[in-house]
């Protein structure tokens, strides 16, 4: 493109700001504070997946010497039914508060039934075996079928499913059921000449971030709560503690420390009320930190889903409708990311025909919670399996038939809005002639390729752009950096203000130290609060060339600013030396600090598009699948740091990987999960890697100033079908059921 | 249980501390020292974020009993760094982008010296299996696999002191 803008700093990679604290050990994450006076706090936690609480007497662990505070579901206050969650959370506030401790139910083994805070950990956990809980152990409810049977044990007897024909008459583990299409299937399967369909399901599996939750937190006498801990949303966590605790907003700072990564998983609360309420009592500070194993059992993994998908398509590959019906385990409470993995599914093609229905139901499992492009890895690893299926018994090429039903700009999405420039076709395209993609395969290997999307999206975000005397600039902003996002951030300051990069700050400040910001996630961290570092450079500026135009005595309009200085409009009959932020901060100080500020509600979110393809090798003596070679290529609007981009691609694309081959939940009878560690919870290590090879494509979304898209979500999306469809390949078998884990393959090979 | 006192060194300093007996080497770096590069992330021996060095040995400091450090030397990932100068491992995880959310970062820094220290040209196969104990949730271990390639053609081309 001729009018391509040119950038100085964007699409450079410098080491990111907080990059020395990082690998030096200095940087504080959630389990690195301590207060003098601490008491440690830890959960007691249902041994039952299904259990009716009678009653709890927690007397015999207050006499402990050394325990300063016990709480008990009773000790919370009760939360309005209807509070929404906001941020990235699904569901209510009520049920939220009811997850992070159990009233009358405890809804899945892990559940917190009871908290202590001791003067050591040792004694605190010594109090937890002295608390009596009474149970009436019930039946648990442990996968789709159970809990969608007419006579399923129920979670909550008084659930009524939301969104049926006709109003619901009983009440069911179903919390709500979805519909949306447009056109006429039925009429669209009668035109095709080839009609598929298949059921695929996929397990619950776990984000995995390395950095266990963990927070302090101290309430002081005059009701004034303090909060330090992990999170992907600050201003999330100070609105759902302050909900679950019957605190005010203004009663709550909380203080976000380094993430240790999160991938959604970080964007609600479990611990943290806890810590407050125990604080509140003891009148002491409280450290909680979750075990790996309460990570596993009582966080939120990611949804378990059965996706249903029916393809018609004409012989030349038009596809002609497309049908889906697709449930999505909740866990205990509801809220699974039904809605975007429905309004995803189909979203890659431009098809007149679709119907889409899904379903949130309720099994005794912890409650989920969101996990990178939530619900849209479930639902599009079976559409894209099914669209392979159609490419091999139309014998089109699988680049071929996406490339003739790809969604482009100006079609309308599934969803309802008219796509702007997207960036699917030029993925494909790059795809095709990738130089992995000429690679010959051997006997036994096998090459897979899908499609990944996601929308991404915008909303509130706040920055501050500070000017110190010798020229240097502090950037101000509220999203927690768990992926190099300071970087992205002092980039697109230097690009504005013209200053070297290495001059530039970035702090991310608490809920009272920063303007209301919404969680890192959603892709959105780059676009929104972007441009909101972006407008409040911007701001500075404009006040600098004010300043400016007060000392040369001249209209404002007559300064302009350019490569970090102030300069005479061009033209203008002064003879000015250009002023630099260091000389007009010296020279205005009577004014008072410079400070550029914004806070904004960031619209049109480019939706982020991906092709990754994949090839394996298949041992079909032992079942084992080794990843080759991985290539994602992503549209990713502009590239403001490519490292820190690639390294989304990558990291989503192991992460994918992971859930297609090894990961998932193991559950024993009695709903307990067998497998609450990494030892046998195997997420992808180094060795069960290649190098993971990527392409960004830049189309820009217009809605930025630069032109970012988000990028982090995407990435995850299209590596389960990418892997699978490379399992079938190598195999010839077609295994729909997720992971493909030696066992799973050795069983579906010994069964041809 | 009484406390017993330990006397070890750690990162080149004499260190003495008590601990109970029971207590982990993690436990007493990051509680009792204050020493939080080192970071807990499964406390089972599974994950390598609490990776340390015992006389030089790669371990795992949540499998170590405190008490066991007696008479040795400790190294974290606070002692990795010379005076104010970097470690080529440390400048390489930087240059690469090898990390995002950065909390694996200290381990596998540790991980990685001892690998160098055995082995100056490791290729990338023995660094993929060296790091197998080390996870990553975030980088899916490329970047961080050609940070470690680059640290050691650095180090065989300018040798540490």
């Amino acid at each position: 493109m001729s009018d391509a803008p040119q950038f100085k700093y964007v699409g450079t990679r410098p080491v990111r700001p907080d990059g020395v604290d990082k690998v030096t050990g200095r940087a504080t994450f959630g389990a690195d504070f301590t207060l003098p006076g601490m008491l440690f706090g830890v959960v007691l936690r249902s041994p039952h997946a299904h259990a009716r609480i009678r009653s709890i007497d927690v007397s015999a662990a207050l006499a402990i010497e050394g325990v300063l505070a016990v709480v008990t579901g009773d000790d919370f206050p009760e939360v309005e039914d209807d509070v929404e969650m906001g941020g990235e959370g699904e569901g209510s506030i009520k049920d939220l508060a009811d997850n992070v401790m159990a009233r009358k139910k405890a809804l899945y083994h892990g559940h917190a039934v009871a908290a202590v805070a001791a003067t050591s950990l040792k004694k605190a956990r010594a109090a937890l075996d002295a608390i009596k809980v009474d149970y009436e152990v019930l039946t648990p409810v442990m996968g789709l079928d159970e809990a969608m049977a007419e006579d399923a044990p129920l979670l909550d007897e008084a659930l009524m499913t939301q969104g049926l024909s006709e109003p619901a008459t009983k009440p069911s583990n179903i919390a709500s059921r979805m519909v949306m299409g447009r056109g006429d299937v039925e009429q669209g399967f009668k035109d095709a000449d080839v009609v598929l369909e298949g059921t695929y399901n996929t397990p619950t599996v776990h984000q995995g971030y390395i950095e266990p939750h963990a927070c302090l937190a101290t309430v002081n006498e005059g009701g004034q709560a303090t909060v330090w801990c992990c999170t992907q949303g600050s201003f999330e966590v100070r609105l759902y503690c302050a909900n679950v605790c019957g605190l005010g907003l203004g009663s709550i700072r909380v203080i976000p420390s380094e993430i240790g990564g999160g991938f959604g998983g970080k964007t609600t609360v479990y611990i943290e009320p806890v810590a407050i309420m125990l604080s509140k009592q003891a009148g002491r500070p409280v450290k909680m930190s979750m075990t790996r194993e309460e990570v596993f059992r009582a966080s939120g993994p990611a949804s378990a889903a059965r996706s249903k998908i029916k393809i018609g398509a004409k012989r030349d590959g038009t596809i002609t409708a497309m049908q889906a019906s697709i449930a999505y385990e909740a866990g205990a409470y509801a809220g699974s990311p039904m809605g975007p993995g429905c309004m995803s599914v189909f979203a890659s093609y431009n098809v007149p025909n679709l119907a889409i229905e899904g379903f949130d139901v309720l099994v005794n499992k912890p409650k989920v919670a969101a996990y990178r492009a939530p619900g849209a890895p479930q639902s599009m690893y079976a559409c894209e399996c099914l669209i392979t299926e159609l490419a091999e018994k139309l014998e089109i090429d699988p680049i071929k038939l996406r490339l003739k039903n790809a969604a482009d700009e100006g079609d309308q999405a599934p969803y309802g809005p008219t796509w702007g420039p997207i960036g699917l076709k030029q993925c494909l395209e790059a795809a095709k002639t990738h130089p992995n993609y000429q690679v010959e395969l051997k006997e036994g290997q096998g090459r897979g390729l899908a499609v990944g999307f996601w929308f991404n999206i915008g909303f509130q975000s706040s920055a501050e752009v500070h000017v110190n005397g010798d020229g240097s600039v502090t950037v101000i902003e509220g999203n927690p950096d768990i992926g190099g996002s300071r970087a992205s951030m002092a980039i697109m300051a230097a690009e504005e203000l013209g200053i070297p990069y290495e001059n530039i700050r970035v702090q991310i400040g608490d809920t009272d130290h920063t303007g209301y910001t919404m969680v890192t996630g959603g892709s959105r961290t780059t676009f929104a609060t972007g441009m909101a570092v972006i407008e409040a450079s911007r701001d500075v500026i404009s006040q600098a060339k004010a300043r400016v135009a007060k000392i040369w005595q001249v209209d404002a309009e007559m300064v302009e600013w350019s490569n970090g200085h102030a300069v005479p409009k061009a033209g203008m009959n002064v003879d000015q030396a250009p002023m630099s932020f260091a000389e007009i901060v010296a020279k205005t100080a009577s004014s008072g600090a410079l400070i550029g500020r914004a806070s904004l509600n960031a619209r049109g979110a480019g939706p982020g598009f991906s092709v990754n393809f994949c090839d394996v090798e298949v041992d079909k003596r032992t079942g084992k699948v080794d990843v080759l070679r991985f290539t994602a290529i992503q549209d990713a609007g502009r590239a403001i740091h490519p490292s820190y981009v690639e390294g989304q691609l990558q990291g989503g694309a192991v992460q994918g990987i992971g859930w297609a081959l090894n990961e998932e939940y193991v559950f024993d009878a009695e709903g307990v999960q067998q497998n609450a560690g990494f030892l046998d919870y195997r997420i992808p290590v180094a060795s069960d890697m290649p190098m993971i090879d990527t392409q960004i494509i830049e189309v820009p979304n217009p809605a930025h100033p630069y032109g970012v898209r988000g990028v982090g979500e995407t990435p995850i999306v299209a590596p389960l079908a990418a892997t699978a469809n490379a399992v079938a390949d190598a195999t010839g078998v077609r295994i729909r059921d997720l992971p493909l884990s030696p066992p799973n393959v050795l069983a579906a090979l010994d069964a041809v | 249980m009484s406390k017993q006192q330990v006397s070890t060194r750690i990162n080149g300093e004499e260190t003495d501390f008590l601990c109970f007996p029971e207590q982990t080497m993690l436990e007493v770096l990051r509680d009792t020292l204050r020493l939080t590069g080192t970071k807990e992330g499964c406390g089972t021996g599974d994950c390598g974020a609490c990776s340390i060095l015992l006389d030089g040995t790669l371990v795992c400091a949540c499998l170590m009993f405190a008490a066991e450090s007696d008479g040795r030397e400790v190294t974290t990932i606070e002692g990795i760094a010379s005076g104010s100068d970097l470690h080529p491992l440390q400048q390489k995880f930087l240059d690469h982008a090898a990390l995002q959310c950065g909390v694996c970062t200290p381990g596998f820094i540790v991980a990685s010296k001892a690998l160098l220290d055995e082995d100056p040209e490791p290729d990338e196969e023995s660094i993929r299996y060296w790091l197998a104990g080390n996870l990553c949730r975030c980088t899916g271990y490329d970047k961080i696999v050609r940070a470690v390639q680059d640290a050691a053609a650095e180090l065989r081309a300018h040798p540490a002191k």
